[in-house]
């Protein structure tokens, strides 16, 4: 049973979450620094460049790495502030076992026997896939590679997946569908170059804050801003017009906004006819969705429908961006398309300045879905279920086809099987469920149930705080290798610092337990460069082409984007030019959608719609960002973001605790009364557990092709506590 | 062609890097010399970095009865001298923009000196160097004219009181002086019009 050890609160007296404040030796030590190492920031998909400071084999502090050429020096608030993750009081150095009233340290070996056995044990009496792994999008290329592999080589199982199930998958599904190729089209300088930049469901200042100076940049240059969601974001402030969408309600605005285009003969006839197929089923379905008639659904008057249509037809160039609030949707996929939609009708894609983007965001949330660690998918990009990427895989492995397991589960599933016991046995890495996965009870009972759980984690997660062994991985800073940032480009993470203690690089632990599960001479790895050789060699043909990438290459010029199939390629760092698209035929897919409403929509007793999302200075569950002092000091907790007309029909004022109630549960929080939100949602960050779990409300209704979470939309009531 | 600071409010996306970058200073680890400030949350989420303007005929240095806050060659107030500073606060009072603060445990008056340590050897501010919206600028007058529609703005009268800046404001059209009084509230952008028309 994978209940807590002990009381919660003797888990965070024990491994925190502690606040670092300062560097090893105050903020003096980083002005003589023994040595300076260009690396990455380990948060988000933009993947800034930074240089850390070492001294005494400790990272003391960080600064702004001016020549890498996407941020240019530039860094938000976690970037600052990440080298605080490092010398931290909270860090795991030692293996962990469970015992009747906490954790104790274990020797390694002795651990990694434990594991291996466990594994085996439950696999012989409820079958191979009765383990599974879960792995996650902060890894880098190698590790992410390497998690694959080891779930369906060493493990045997089936079901491997990762967070990034909660993040990009619904965005890449669509962009493979449509243009056979899952990742931006175009290189951010390409935003810089254009005449209108449209943003939807993004709060790039947010979550992406150093895009904010590429849409400036455009906009110094006379190019217009369109930006869509239901919060008015610091970049929705001063855009030219700002389209406040219903939550939900993606896709009917944008088949409204493409039909608009039509009336204004703004489709491009040629580009559809040479490049595409499918428009005709598209332009019957969009023709009953007039602005006029959807306004009340999309909650947007019919007027600044068309004059986005208009901005949208007048400018030569476009590049249109969205991120997660189109995306975590049980129809995100269907958003996404409705997006591409209107990109293809007009022929706006695979020119300079002019395409289309997801704006990734974890900090490999491109490479990591691209090498096999996803249910449904091997290294390269390639179909788990496509027999010959299968033949192919496994020859380069030295297996036959068959030992490679069929497609498995989503994460999400993952956790469902596991709340049904057909799961028994959980590895897990770089994931903290507990926190990010919506409905957060059912995680955890979930989590309640396992028969056996190992964690590798570098603090003790929420999720970790379960397992009945903990074994201390590596920080970003700890190690090599590389990972491909939001525009498709590859780098460089390079190792500052030792891990501490008897802390062991990820991959070593993996190549260990994979020894000891008699698969070692396929793990025979010595550094992440073989592991990359291997990545590399095995991409090479497929659609993810990182064939001609070397170290060396990504060194010299500070990146390269794939595809790169060969040493003497320059990389690619705009698809679709010529209007070549990564479908055999050559041609982009047009998909006719028609508007679903959310899985759970308001109603007399849940009468306001939830909304989550990011702050400034946290990411994601919060595991490193909540024990950095500085950034919790930014925003200590999570308020419930409402405009003051509903706080007013409340009777709620700001700063009042309140209770936000759904179907799953009930969280108290302080209210936040703003009239930067819509009057019929309210908005809840997301990066804290327990008591103050934005996802103790959120639903567990998935996307029918993604399986992205619905995060975007539930119904709740918030009232005030008495 | 002397460098400044450009500082253009209506970049500013309130994410505080440059707070958190100027608390990494080791002369005074842990305290940002810059502020941000949201002007009126309830209704707006515009923010605006403020960091002392450099004047050219400094308020807090006529003021201060020690000395202690001298202005170099090029025009940028140094912070006060720790050996001279006798922390009387006549300098925080007397600073139109409300720059200077007090460290009482130190009886010091501390400020942003434009990172005299990386200035002088060829770097920029970290605040600038950082901003990830540009909202803070670092370069010449030429520099920033080219690449920006903003305006710079280096005048600015508060009452009968007229400073002129070695560092600017960006503002959206020409401006020769602006005048600061307690009633002045930015105009509603219109995006925040536009979401008071949205349909319920």
């Amino acid at each position: 049973m994978a209940t807590l050890p002990c009381s919660a609160e003797s888990l965070i007296e024990a491994y925190g979450p502690h606040l670092n404040h300062e560097p090893p030796g105050g903020f003096a030590a980083r002005t003589a620094p023994d040595r300076t190492v260009n690396t990455h920031c380990c948060f988000c998909g933009q993947q800034c460049g930074v240089t850390l400071a070492v001294k005494d084999e400790r990272v003391v502090g960080v600064e702004p790495w001016e020549e890498f050429p996407f941020n240019q020096g530039k860094l938000c608030p976690k970037g600052i502030k990440r080298y605080l993750q490092n010398n931290h009081p909270d860090r795991l150095t030692r293996p962990l076992v469970r015992t009747g009233r906490g954790f104790a340290p274990i020797p390694w070996d002795e651990a990694l026997d434990i594991v291996a056995e466990r594994i085996r044990r439950i696999q012989l009496h409820h079958g191979r896939d009765s383990v599974a792994v879960l792995s996650g999008a902060s890894l880098t290329n190698e590790k992410a590679y390497l998690m694959g592999k080891f779930a369906r080589l060493a493990v045997g199982t089936r079901h491997i997946d990762y967070n990034g199930r909660l993040c990009m998958v619904a965005a890449g599904a669509a962009n493979l569908k449509a243009f056979g190729i899952d990742r931006a089209a175009n290189p951010w300088a390409d935003i810089v170059a254009t005449d209108l930049v449209m943003v939807l469901g993004s709060n790039v200042s947010e979550c992406s804050p150093i895009t904010t100076d590429y849409i400036w940049r455009a906009r110094d240059r006379g190019a217009r801003l369109i930006v869509v969601d239901p919060r008015l974001t610091p970049i929705a402030r001063t855009a030219d017009l700002y389209l406040p969408v219903r939550p939900g309600r993606d896709a009917a605005l944008m088949n409204a906004i493409l039909h608009a285009v039509v009336r204004l003969g703004g489709v491009d006839e040629d580009f559809i006819a040479q490049h595409t197929t499918g428009f005709e089923a598209v332009r019957e379905a969009i023709a009953d969705c007039a602005p006029e008639a959807v306004e009340r659904l999309v909650g947007i008057p019919a007027a600044r429908i068309v004059e986005a249509a208009e901005l949208w037809v007048q400018a030569p160039r476009t590049m249109l961006l969205h991120a997660r609030g189109i995306e975590h949707h049980t129809h995100g996929v269907e958003n996404v398309l409705s997006c591409i939609n209107l990109v293809l009708a007009t022929g706006k894609i695979g020119k300079p300045g002019c395409g289309y983007a997801t704006i990734t965001g974890q900090g490999n949330g491109q490479g990591a879905r691209e090498h096999g660690q996803r249910c449904n998918q091997l290294p390269g990009g390639r179909d788990i279920e496509n027999p010959a990427h299968r033949a192919h895989v496994a020859a380069a492995w030295g297996v036959t086809e068959s030992d490679i397991p069929g497609k498995g589960a989503t994460a999400p599933e993952i956790v469902e099987m596991i709340h049904r016991r057909e799961v028994r046995g959980l590895l897990s890495i770089c994931f903290n469920p507990l926190v990010s996965l919506p409905d957060a009870r059912f995680t955890q009972e979930a989590l309640e149930r396992l028969d056996f759980f190992v964690a590798i984690d570098f603090f003790l997660s929420e999720t970790a705080r379960h397992a009945d062994l903990v074994l201390p991985g590596s920080l970003h800073e700890e190690d090599d290798g590389t990972v491909t940032s939001v525009e498709g480009r590859v780098i460089r993470i390079r190792k500052a610092v030792e891990p501490p203690g008897e802390a062991r690089r990820d991959w070593e632990i993996v190549c260990e337990l994979a020894r000891r599960l008699g698969q070692g001479e396929r793990f025979d790895f010595h550094a992440p460069a073989d592991i990359f050789d291997e990545l590399r060699r095995l991409s090479r043909g497929g659609v993810a082409d990182y064939g001609g990438i070397t170290y060396e290459r990504l060194d010299r010029d500070m990146g390269v984007f794939w595809p790169c199939p060969t040493e003497d390629h320059p990389g690619t760092p705009r698809l679709f030019e010529g209007g070549r698209f990564g479908h055999p035929d050559g041609r982009a897919r047009f998909h006719a959608i028609e508007y679903r409403p959310p899985a759970e929509d308001v109603d007399d007793e849940y009468p306001i719609i939830l909304t989550t999302g990011r702050v400034v200075s946290q990411f994601l569950s919060g595991t490193q960002t909540r024990r950095i002092g500085p950034l919790v000091a930014q925003q200590p907790e999570p308020k419930v973001e409402m405009h003051p007309r509903l706080a007013a029909r409340l009777g709620i004022a700001d700063g009042e605790r309140v209770r936000v109630v759904s179907r799953r549960g009930a969280i108290e929080l302080a209210a936040h009364v703003a009239a930067t939100i819509r009057p019929d949602t309210v908005f809840i960050p997301y990066h804290w557990p327990g008591a103050q779990s934005a996802n103790r409300l959120t639903i567990r209704a998935y996307d029918p092709i993604a399986k992205i979470p619905e995060f975007k939309v539930a119904a709740v009531r918030v009232e005030r506590v008495a | 062609m002397i460098q400044e600071l450009y500082i253009d409010p209506n970049r500013c996306i309130g994410c505080r890097a440059c707070e958190q970058a100027c608390s990494e200073c080791p002369g005074h680890g842990g305290i940002p010399m810059i502020h941000l400030d949201f002007l009126d949350r309830a209704e707006s989420v515009q923010t605006a970095p403020t960091v002392c303007m450099h004047c050219e005929d400094p308020a807090c240095a006529s003021v201060c009865p020690a000395d202690a806050i001298k202005v170099d060659a090029e025009g940028v107030v140094l912070s006060a001298m720790a050996e001279r500073c006798i922390g009387c606060g006549n300098c925080v009072l007397a600073c139109p923009f409300g720059v200077p603060k007090l460290d009482p445990h130190r009886d010091l008056m501390m400020k942003c000196d434009l990172c005299y340590d990386r200035t002088a050897v060829g770097l920029r501010p970290m605040c600038a160097t950082v901003c990830p919206s540009g909202a803070i600028f670092y370069g010449t007058r030429g520099e920033v004219e080219d690449i920006r529609r903003a305006q710079p703005l280096d005048r600015f009268a508060f009452g009968a009181q007229t400073v002129r800046t070695r560092n600017h404001l960006m503002v959206p059209s020409p401006t020769d002086l602006l005048e600061v009084t307690t009633t002045l509230v930015a105009p509603r952008s219109r995006a925040e019009q536009l979401l008071e028309e949205c349909l319920c």
